[in-house]
């Protein structure tokens, strides 16, 4: 009988798998490169549109709303793009359609936790998104000319900011998903979800332009530390103190998000297993 | 039938798996209903089924569709939890997914694609070194083991898109077996492959078998598969074992009639069937009244004993 087989030490394991997931993530990407532009070009519509809009208003009104000038609004809109396209992940609707082709099943058959492998390859795809990005954003740029000037601090607590932003909406949107192993017919709870973020998250409109009760109420919920933080974390005008408080929301969501999976997940598996896949 | 006994690969002690199916009827007005009241009926896919199978052992499960065999699998692979009954492989409960089983067992479904479907295989494969923790230095060993055995050739490094069925099966298997496990579930491997793909197939397993003493669990509607790969099979119908034994003795139990086929002077094909015991003085009297250049005695063929089964719908 051939020898049996070692294993890797755990922690070594799980970074060799993210950064496989994350290449093979990155290969896929890049085979369909065109398809990802046009996607990309695609995402470019909404941002653009709410900044001609805003600044639009913000000319009409002597040259700043609320100290928007459209050049801040142009560097809000343009960061929101990376954003935006760094905080897409699995998302709910979708796990109809992965039941039925039986990859979630294929994936229960593996010893990790099936959420890795969204988390590993969705990452891949965002390192292809922010190299397209670059050229896009250079575009915008030169016809929309932003007010940015960022300190060091801010483009660290960026780079993190946007991958908190990753993480939670991935969690949330896993939990969320998890609704398909009860009932197929969740959209509309999941409309309602989206319909939510959209208004509370800086998406539409930066958070300082809602009203105060608003932007009190967006505490409460994850939605806007995964879009306006990050956002507003690179473009200012924010403190030192609501960057590190930003943070720490977004650390907070982290635990609630991956507390809602584990919870959810037990309940969702033991339902699947009992029904079938 | 075998006894379950705890130094199986696999226990199965009186497994039951029943679903609940919603039961609608057609119409306007049964619909209207069915949003304040849903039947539902429950269907038992796998009902009272007992059986072990030894670590090493290569055992065909038989039954026609819906049976209740790929039901079984999945639960035997914790991917479904059972109603009641027990079950355990290498004495582990599989509806608890314990990480140390799923590492020493893999599920091969025929109509499934586990791999990238854009990527080439090797990619994937890359994936499952490290999903299964595998080290580098055995992982290239095994996988370049696999790429002989199976003749996977450059077939690793096309997109699995591009891949014929066949040769899709086959880099699917080498995926699944990157990590040596120990137990193999194999439904319908062969389903869909031309003859050359099903024997190389045949031939890998066996040979997997024997150099790692693999426990296999094969379902397949291929009699061929059967014949050649598993002394002993496991017929279910209904949900229910019909039948717990050797392939041999399939015959034996329904006493089905020998075929004697002769070959004469002329050039002529006599066929006469007989009973088993009738067998000797058939042969003596088409020898003592013909001119038989050539004669074979053959044992039915196993797809008729498997239909004599399923109609008889005996208990064992």
């Amino acid at each position: 009988m051939t020898r049996p087989m070692a294993e890797e030490s755990k922690p070594h394991a799980m970074v060799s798998m993210y950064l496989t997931l994350m290449r093979t993530s990155i290969i896929t990407q890049f085979q369909y490169r065109a398809a990802t532009y046009f996607y990309m070009i695609g995402m470019i519509v909404e941002p653009v549109i709410y900044l001609v809009v805003w600044s639009t208003i913000a000319r009409s009104h002597g040259g700043s709303v609320q100290g928007f000038t459209p050049g801040t609004f142009a560097a809000y809109y343009i960061v929101w793009m990376l954003v935006r396209n760094v905080n897409i992940v699995f998302a709910p609707f979708f796990w109809e359609w992965r039941i039925k082709e039986g990859n979630f099943a294929s994936q229960l058959l593996k010893p990790v936790h099936p959420i890795h492998y969204d988390l590993g390859e969705f990452a891949g795809g965002k390192v292809v998104v922010i190299i397209l990005w670059l050229p896009i954003a250079l575009a915008l740029a030169l016809v929309f000319h932003p007010s940015l000037d960022p300190s060091v601090l801010q483009c660290v607590v960026f780079f993190f900011a946007i991958w908190g932003a990753y993480l939670i909406r991935s969690l949330v949107l896993w939990a969320l998903g998890l609704i398909t192993f009860w009932t197929t017919r969740a959209s509309a709870i999941y409309e309602a979800y989206f319909l939510s973020e959209l208004l509370l998250s800086g998406r539409l409109v930066p958070m300082q332009l809602m009203p105060k009760w608003a932007q009190q109420l967006s505490w409460a919920f994850p939605f806007r530390w995964t879009f306006a933080f990050p956002i507003t974390s690179l473009t200012g005008p924010i403190t030192q103190r609501e960057l590190l408080e930003g943070l720490a929301m977004q650390s907070l969501w982290i635990g609630v998000g991956t507390l809602l999976v584990a919870m959810v997940w037990r309940r969702a598996v033991a339902r699947f297993s009992s029904v079938g896949g | 039938m075998q006894q379950p006994s705890a130094e199986s690969g696999v226990v199965v002690e009186d497994l039951c798996k029943t679903f609940k199916v919603p039961v609608r009827e057609a119409g306007l007005k049964a619909s209207l209903s069915s949003l304040f009241h849903r039947e539902t009926r429950d269907v038992a896919a796998v009902d009272g089924v007992s059986f072990s199978i030894q670590a090493g052992e290569v055992v065909g499960f038989l039954g026609p569709n819906g049976a209740g065999k790929t039901t079984t699998l999945k639960l035997l692979s914790g991917l479904l939890h059972p109603t009641s009954g027990r079950c355990s492989v290498l004495g582990f409960e599989p509806r608890a997914r314990p990480a140390a089983l799923l590492r020493q067992i893999t599920l091969v479904m025929g109509n499934r694609n586990q791999l990238q479907w854009d990527l080439p295989a090797m990619d994937s494969f890359e994936l499952n070194r490290a999903i299964y923790r595998i080290p580098r230095a055995d992982f290239v060993r095994l996988r370049d083991e696999m790429i002989e055995l199976l003749d996977l050739g450059d077939l690793v490094n096309k997109p699995v898109r591009n891949l014929s069925l066949g040769e899709r099966m086959k880099v699917e298997i080498a995926g699944s077996l990157l990590h040596q496990p120990k137990v193999l579930f194999l439904d319908e491997p062969t389903i869909g492959l031309d003859i050359t793909m099903q024997k190389r197939i045949r031939t890998f397993v066996a040979d997997y078998n024997q150099r790692y003493e693999a426990t296999v669990m094969l379902t397949s509607h291929y009699m061929a598969d059967v014949q050649a790969l598993c002394k002993r099979v496991i017929v279910i119908h209904h949900g229910r074992i019909l039948f717990d034994g050797e392939l041999a003795s399939l015959a034996d139990r329904f006493s089905l009639d020998k075929t004697i086929t002769a070959r004469l002077a002329d050039g002529e094909e006599v066929k006469v069937s007989a009973a088993r015991s009738e067998i000797a003085a058939a042969t003596s009297k088409l020898l003592g009244e013909r001119d038989v250049v050539d004669l074979t005695i053959e044992d039915p063929p196993i797809e008729d004993l498997i239909e004599r089964l399923f109609s008889s719908e005996q208990r064992p």
